[in-house]
């Protein structure tokens, strides 16, 4: 029994098939990095919350998830952006214009904006880590008033790989506090140099006011809530967007598990003292 | 439902015929190469008549009865799981236009290479094997993103079931609340009783459907003496059980002791082949692929069982794989089955039908595993929670 095309364009095609998304338009971010800024083929806009992922593909090249790095007040417009490290990534950010992606989702759970209303909100991101945290960025500062301080501590490889450079210049304007670090760089570069933790002690934080958001390379996450408790942030209030092998997206294929979780269904964004025990069993 | 009623052996061939004429195709048990494995069956002449099965760890062979029994035996590799959710099925298929855009979307639904017929009774099925059914239904099914073709799977399954009056060695279905007895799940439920002279089926109903097709089988009313005879059959199934695992307390026990060195000791056996994972009849991992054809116009997205114990289960970029280690992935697949799942699911993901225990080539036995991590701290009689190591 075959199922008819007009089938498959209806919620009816079930949760495996995806719905085609026109690249309107990419922009290159660093020497692998691009955002792709898509429209969905039939009208429905991809309503999203921050910290959310979609499973993407170019069609035949491999589905991979990836977190929606767009404002969360336009989903009409689905933005990811992704850095081209293998099989379907590469092919996500050589894909022009014009073309048509395949997309599921959203899937996931979100960072916490409205338990962080009210509080200092301390953003930790490492690399590719920060695109998904951008739409967290955007809907707290359009809200700027409901927040305490807005802390952006970002940390990459080296300058050329940091992403968002005039964004993060505007966003300062809009009243986020940034500090960004390299893990090297020439003689040109007058900023910080050093592992983003170092970044936590600068901020000079009050860490009974504190709700940390993180994302970033496991290694790094792990020294970020190291440090953070150090400061007396209590783990309660620090969330963390985990990565983890995806072949699916909603909890039926079993590669994301990290112990009583399945990161696709139950995260990836979690209260760290809900994975602590389980984020600190080696190789779980 | 209905009172039991009595199918004499020579009749039971009238279920089959009744099957089939509702369009149903029968899987059953059978013997293919000096296994039992499930497949079409047309009747009684397939099932393995006077065939038994001697288990043990890493260890399966048939071996001849003394009598004619039709269910003689326990358990082969294959289970429910191969219709519930296909070794290898095409997710969808679709032509891709010149600008990506994939249209035209199809599925195998029931007829295509994974070989679904329309519909399937499927005999012979054990206690442990209807827990092991509602388990990965609820797995599959019972998110917030059910797919509809295994929606379809699962509602054209129609189940005889059988009570098991013998139990292998590598049976534990009593630990795991899972059997020997058949209580629910059922459309008819058989239980085999044979004598000198004398094979009958008693045969219960559990569903409208059941009892339509026991109506087209001559049957005749159960005496008390069959009935009294019925009801000791699982439980002389339930006496010959020889292995345990101590259901209530594994959970928090395997949490406590991710650390434990019995993870190394096994490890140094296990060649992570992954085949306790391919026989368990709850095990769900699958993997895709997309595939197309020369012209790239063809687009297929393919979905196949996969191992927790193959290091690519866990691969990312960057990181590489989470689980590197023997050790980490048997430890994944155990905690997983007996503690993580509970968590994940709500119900165990173990059902003790010991299939991982017979088919593991070098004999690792999961009840055997959980006795050593419990043995260190508490002795090896029973296997108690203790604080974290
Ligand atoms: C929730 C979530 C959000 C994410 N958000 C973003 C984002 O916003 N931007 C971004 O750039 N990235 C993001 N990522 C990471 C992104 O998904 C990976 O970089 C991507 O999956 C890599 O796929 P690839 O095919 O390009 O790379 P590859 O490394 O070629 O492929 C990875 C996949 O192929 C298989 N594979 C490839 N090589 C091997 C091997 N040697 N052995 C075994 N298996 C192999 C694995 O099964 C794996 O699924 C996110 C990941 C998660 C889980
Ligand atoms: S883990 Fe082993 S005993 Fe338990 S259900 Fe799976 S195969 Fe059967
Ligand atoms: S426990 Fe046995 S069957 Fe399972 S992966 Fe290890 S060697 Fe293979
Ligand atoms: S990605 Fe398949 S279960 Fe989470």
């Amino acid at each position: 029994m075959l199922a008819s095309a007009s089938d498959t364009a209806t919620a009816s095609a079930g949760p495996l098939v995806p719905a085609p998304f026109r690249l309107l338009a990419k922009r290159r971010e660093t020497a692998d990095t691009w955002t792709l800024e898509l429209e969905p083929r039939h009208g429905t806009p991809l309503e999203f919350a921050p910290g959310q992922f979609t499973m993407i593909s170019r069609g035949g090249c491999g589905e991979v998830p990836i977190s929606i790095s767009g404002d969360p007040d336009e989903p009409e417009r689905l933005v990811q952006t992704v850095r081209a490290v293998g099989l379907a990534t590469s092919a996500l950010c050589e894909a022009e214009p014009g073309e048509v992606l395949s997309v599921r989702g959203p899937f996931g759970t979100a960072w916490p904006l409205e338990e962080a209303e009210g509080a200092d909100v301390v953003i930790v991101a490492g690399g590719i880590g920060l695109p998904p945290l951008r739409g967290a960025v955007l809907r707290m500062l359009a809200q700027r008033e409901r927040y305490g301080r807005l802390v952006l501590l970002y940390g990459g490889r080296a300058p050329d790989q940091l992403l968002f450079g005039e964004q993060i210049q505007q966003w300062r304007e809009q009243g986020l506090e940034v500090l960004i670090t390299v893990d090297s760089a020439g003689p040109e570069w007058i900023g910080h140099v050093g592992v983003v933790t170092r970044l936590i002690g600068r901020a000079g934080l009050d860490a009974s006011r504190v709700l940390a958001m993180t994302c970033g390379p496991e290694v790094m996450m792990r020294f970020v809530v190291a440090t953070l408790a150090d400061t007396g942030v209590q783990s309660d209030r620090i969330h963390v967007s985990i990565e983890r092998n995806m072949q699916c997206g909603i909890g039926v294929c079993g590669h994301c598990q990290l112990g009583p979780v399945l990161v696709c269904r139950d995260g990836p964004v979690f209260r760290y003292s809900e994975v602590e025990r389980w984020m600190r069993v080696r190789e779980l | 439902m209905t009172d039991d009623r009595v199918i004499a052996r020579e009749d039971l061939d009238a279920l089959f015929d009744a099957l089939h004429r509702c369009g149903y195709t029968v899987v059953g048990p059978t013997v293919r190469d000096s296994t039992i494995r499930l497949a079409e069956i047309a009747g009684t002449r397939d099932l393995p008549a006077g065939v038994t099965d001697e288990q043990e760890a890493g260890r399966y062979r048939l071996a001849q009865r003394e009598d004619a029994a039709l269910f003689g035996f326990n358990l082969g590799p294959d289970s429910l799981k191969r219709w519930q959710l296909p070794p290898d099925r095409t997710v969808w298929r679709a032509r891709r236009k010149p600008d990506g855009e994939l249209t035209d979307f199809s599925t195998d639904a029931r007829s295509g290479p994974a070989g679904m017929p329309d519909r399937i009774a499927y005999i012979g099925a054990r206690a442990c094997e209807l827990h092991a059914r509602a388990i990965l239904e609820r797995v599959l099914l019972g998110g917030n993103h059910p797919d509809p073709e295994l929606r379809e799977r699962a509602d054209a399954l129609i189940v005889i079931a059988v009570q098991c009056g013998e139990a292998g060695p590598t049976c534990f279905c009593a630990s795991m609340g899972a059997g020997p007895k058949v209580t629910s799940g059922y459309d008819i439920l058989l239980t085999e009783l044979l004598d000198a002279d004398h094979h009958v089926f008693i045969a219960a109903t559990g569903s409208v459907r059941g009892e339509e097709l026991l109506a087209e089988v001559p049957t005749r009313r159960a005496g008390s003496e069959e009935l009294a005879a019925a009801r000791a059959t699982p439980a002389r199934a339930a006496e010959q059980i020889q292995r345990k695992l101590d259901a209530d307390w594994v959970k928090e026990l395997l949490y406590a002791h991710l650390e434990h060195p019995e993870w190394e000791s096994v490890a140094q056996r296990c060649l992570t082949c992954g085949n306790c994972t391919m026989v368990c009849p709850t095990c769900f991992c699958t993997s895709v692929e997309d595939v197309t054809d020369l012209t790239g116009e063809q687009v297929e997205r393919r979905q196949q069982w996969d191992s927790c114990f193959a290091v690519d289960h866990s691969y990312m970029h960057g990181g590489g794989p989470a689980r590197q280690s023997a050790r980490s992935r048997y430890r994944q697949w155990m905690t997983h089955k007996l503690a993580s799942w509970d968590d994940q699911f709500g119900t165990s993901g173990c059902v003790g039908c010991g299939r991982c225990i017979t088919w593991c080539p070098v004999g690792i036995d999961i009840t055997e595993e959980a006795q050593a991590i419990g043995a260190v701290t508490h002795g090896p009689a029973r296997a108690t929670p203790a604080k974290e190591d």
